[in-house]
């Protein structure tokens, strides 16, 4: 050829041997880049978990941040206290009274959104293999949180009232009998995300009632309480007990995402080591957005606003109920939210949701894919449907697109002799009517094989692959 | 320089994520090297960016979907535009699977033992009947893969026939066609080829060396997870057939200015074509950049060339 030649061996990246190894699962995935698609305009994404925020004072808010600027810039911009400004602290306690919380200031703690405090958390409390115990399906942003510290994640299965007392105390003494470190269990009691169910309060008392009896510490994690679409916000379990619970709690979902102002409401011994850790990981919270955030809780009717978010959802959700009552088929089965963001799908057995994404983009239509919402594979016939961000329109659309791509699925599944059907309608609950008991997941399968408890997918099984909240 | 270069990336292929890299990177390199460059996606606007831009090069690098398959070529041509890359005509042959691999077969060149079936066919004639036939015929392993893809998507090695069906489904989420056809165990090597004026030129031939064993979407794209040789660590007298078969399975398909053929090398040393890429990928793990510059050439010259190549049609 005429070409100089050198032989060259490489793997494209020189600092492969250098990383930990707690970064081993980060790696491409064929899932998230079909995201890719769902940002265009053609594609009706019912994935994301982005508030609807068109509707905030954006004239009021740019004037309120303006003058900000011009009369306290000095202020405002510069570094601040590692707990958060005094202010905001004292107005996140007045948020957290609308679910019964009794909160001191000096135990609240600010954060880069919620999202960087339970990394705190995470990183307080939990040594390699220590266990964390979260709902089947959970959170997908918490689970990447407690891979990264290397934790141990055993999924407690859910029913219709969420996490269930008896399965937890049945997990956590597993688990110690087993020798292992169990630090909390997570849990999203409002709207859960992904499946879009809410503890009855009962239920929240059963759970403190086991945390109590089995020496567990709760970490509730908080942003979707104050958007109850057809009730109103229930007691946080924080307000059960101020010393067996560390509170997560957000602006992101109440007012806007960017400015990334979250919080924690802790014990205070907790609190002063979260301090201590916040000055380590940012030296303090952004503090021109706590100022902006005071600001708007000042001079803006917030809790009026939220009315207005809870309205605006409320015709969303709608909408994607109706949507999915009128396209998908009867085997199909998903979560009524009574607020919140998420639905959660289960489809007929032996579909997998996974698996769908790509006929799903070509149709045009996308959502979150089971199994994201697991640490342990589980969840691949459930899919995440948001409704909280495109138009009711859109949302119905993306509904029949959906019910398209199951229809074409379940013919192809057909032809190549798989007997599962769209037309078997096994109960009219829909979602949790799938086998459920206890714990989920081959982790405590393996912990305990004689366990009354069969691990098992719960119709609320949900997996993301994006990180949104 | 006052050539304007529209790199056309995104789309709204399975692939789009890819071509959005692919465009970014080749647009940094055609910067460095002097050139205007807009980067657009896919949308309303093209044809009049198209039209008022004073006679750019327009590079399509989308891949999968309409980007491969020949449509958005056909309306560039309807613009009159002049851009880099092959044809819309030789596009719709060599992204079809079913179509380009006989074609370049007909060269002489090995190719799998394959069948490629519309999922409707084991609908009309029985699913089971059909696979038991096929893998009779084919024999195990198999590859089963969408006929219009890329990326590794929709592609599943079958080693049980109990896992035919599924790895049958998998492909038809992709498409209406799927190919199955015998895994052909070897050394994979990717080559790149390039026109000049003097005809088209192979580049050294990559060996690919997935950490995981398998060269699927995450070990593409996932920096660390493929160890690649340039030149493939093969004879000499092996790594030239390579390189024949890939200039072979360019003209074959009447491909212009650049494609990159896939094969796989036999433990005897026997070059086998599995398929041709009309967009190949220029991300930072892909293969194409990789080949160029083991071969000692810097791979903005060779955007450049490219660019001047289609400048002067």
């Amino acid at each position: 050829m005429g070409v100089p030649e050198k032989r060259r061996e490489t793997n494209l990246d020189m600092y492969s041997d250098a990383y930990a190894e707690r970064t081993s699962g980060m790696v491409a995935s064929a899932v998230r880049s079909l995201f890719s698609v769902a940002n265009r305009p053609e594609v009706v994404s019912l994935a994301g978990g982005m508030p609807n925020i068109a509707d905030l004072p954006l004239d009021s808010i740019s004037d309120s941040v303006a003058a900000l600027i011009r009369e306290h810039g000095p202020k405002v911009m510069q570094y601040g206290a590692a707990q958060g400004e005094p202010r905001i602290r004292e107005q996140i306690c007045d948020v957290m009274a609308l679910e019964g919380i009794t909160g001191d200031p000096d135990d609240v703690v600010v954060s880069c959104g919620s999202q960087q405090m339970l990394d705190l958390v995470t990183r307080t409390f939990i040594d390699p293999g220590d266990v964390i115990l979260a709902e089947a399906p959970s959170y997908v942003g918490a689970l990447g949180t407690f891979r990264a510290y290397q934790a141990q994640v055993i999924h407690v299965a859910m029913d219709e009232h969420g996490l269930e007392p008896e399965a937890l105390r049945h997990a956590v003494l597993t688990c110690r009998a087993q020798g292992k470190s169990v630090k909390f269990v997570y849990t999203i009691p409002n709207f859960n995300n992904p499946t879009g169910l809410t503890q009855t309060l009962e239920r929240r008392r059963e759970i403190l009632a086991v945390a109590e009896e089995v020496d567990l510490l709760i970490v509730e994690d908080n942003p979707y309480g104050l958007l109850g679409i057809d009730i109103d916000p229930l007691p946080a379990i924080r307000s059960l007990d101020s010393e067996r619970v560390i509170y997560l709690g957000s602006f992101s979902k109440t007012f806007a995402p960017g400015f990334r102002v979250g919080w924690a409401l802790a014990p205070g011994p907790v609190k002063d080591k979260l301090i201590l850790g916040q000055e380590a990981a940012t030296l303090c919270p952004p503090v021109f957005s706590q100022f902006a955030i005071s600001t708007y809780l000042e001079t803006w009717d917030w809790q009026g606003q939220i009315v207005k978010f809870r309205q605006m959802y409320r015709e969303r959700r709608d909408a994607m109920l109706r949507g999915l009552d009128d396209h998908m088929p009867v085997a199909a089965t998903w979560t009524k939210p009574q607020g919140g963001f998420f639905v959660w799908m289960t489809l007929p057995e032996g579909f997998d949701s996974q698996q769908l994404l790509a006929r799903a983009v070509t149709h045009r239509v996308a959502y979150v894919p089971g199994d994201a919402f697991y640490i342990d594979g589980l969840g691949t016939r459930n899919m995440r449907l948001s409704y909280c961000f495109p138009t009711p329109e859109q949302i119905y659309e993306g509904t029949r697109r959906l019910g398209e791509v199951l229809k074409e699925e379940a013919e192809l599944r057909q032809t190549f002799g798989f007997v599962d059907s769209l037309d078997n309608k096994s109960t009219s609950t829909p979602a949790l009517d799938s086998p459920s008991t206890g714990i989920t997941g081959p982790s405590l399968e393996s912990l305990s094989p004689t366990s009354p408890v069969a691990p098992s997918e719960t119709g609320a099984t949900a997996s993301s692959h994006r990180t949104d909240h | 320089m006052d050539t304007t270069v529209i790199i056309l990336s995104g789309g709204l292929s399975h692939e789009r994520e890819i071509s959005l890299h692919s465009g970014h990177r080749v647009s940094e390199e055609l910067r460095g090297h002097g050139f205007t460059v807009v980067e657009t996606d896919l949308q309303g606007n093209l044809i009049e960016l198209i039209k008022e831009s004073d006679h750019p090069i327009v590079f399509p690098l989308l891949h999968g979907g309409s980007g491969e398959d020949g449509a958005v070529r056909e309306v560039l041509e309807l613009l009159d535009a002049t851009y880099i890359g092959s044809s819309a005509a030789s596009c719709r042959v060599s992204f079809d699977k079913a179509i380009a691999v006989p074609l370049v077969a007909q060269t002489g060149v090995r190719t799998p033992k394959r069948v490629v079936l519309p999922h409707d066919m084991f609908r009309d004639l029985g699913a089971s009947t059909l696979l038991d036939l096929i893998s009779t015929k084919l024999g195990l392993p198999l590859i089963v893969k969408p006929t219009m893809s890329g990326s590794a998507l929709g592609y599943t090695k079958v080693t049980s026939l109990d896992d035919l069906p599924g790895a049958m489904v998998l492909a038809y989420s992709f498409g209406r066609v799927a190919v199955i056809e015998e895994f052909i165990e070897g050394t994979e090597v990717a080559v790149p080829v390039v026109d000049y004026a003097d005809g088209p030129r192979a580049y050294p031939p990559v060996e690919i060396r997935p950490n995981s064993g398998v060269y699927d979407f995450e070990a593409r794209y996932t920096p660390g997870a493929t160890d690649f040789i340039s030149p493939a660590d093969l004879p000499e007298s092996t790594l030239d057939a390579c390189r024949a078969v890939a200039l072979a399975g360019h003209r074959a398909l009447g491909l212009r200015d650049l494609s990159r053929a896939d094969i796989i090398v036999t433990p005897e040393g026997e070059p086998v074509f599995l398929e041709m890429s009309v967009a190949p990928g220029m991300t930072d793990t892909s293969v194409l950049p990789l080949s160029i510059e083991s071969a000692g050439e810097s791979f903005a010259d060779v955007l450049a060339h490219l660019v001047r190549q289609a400048a002067e049609r």
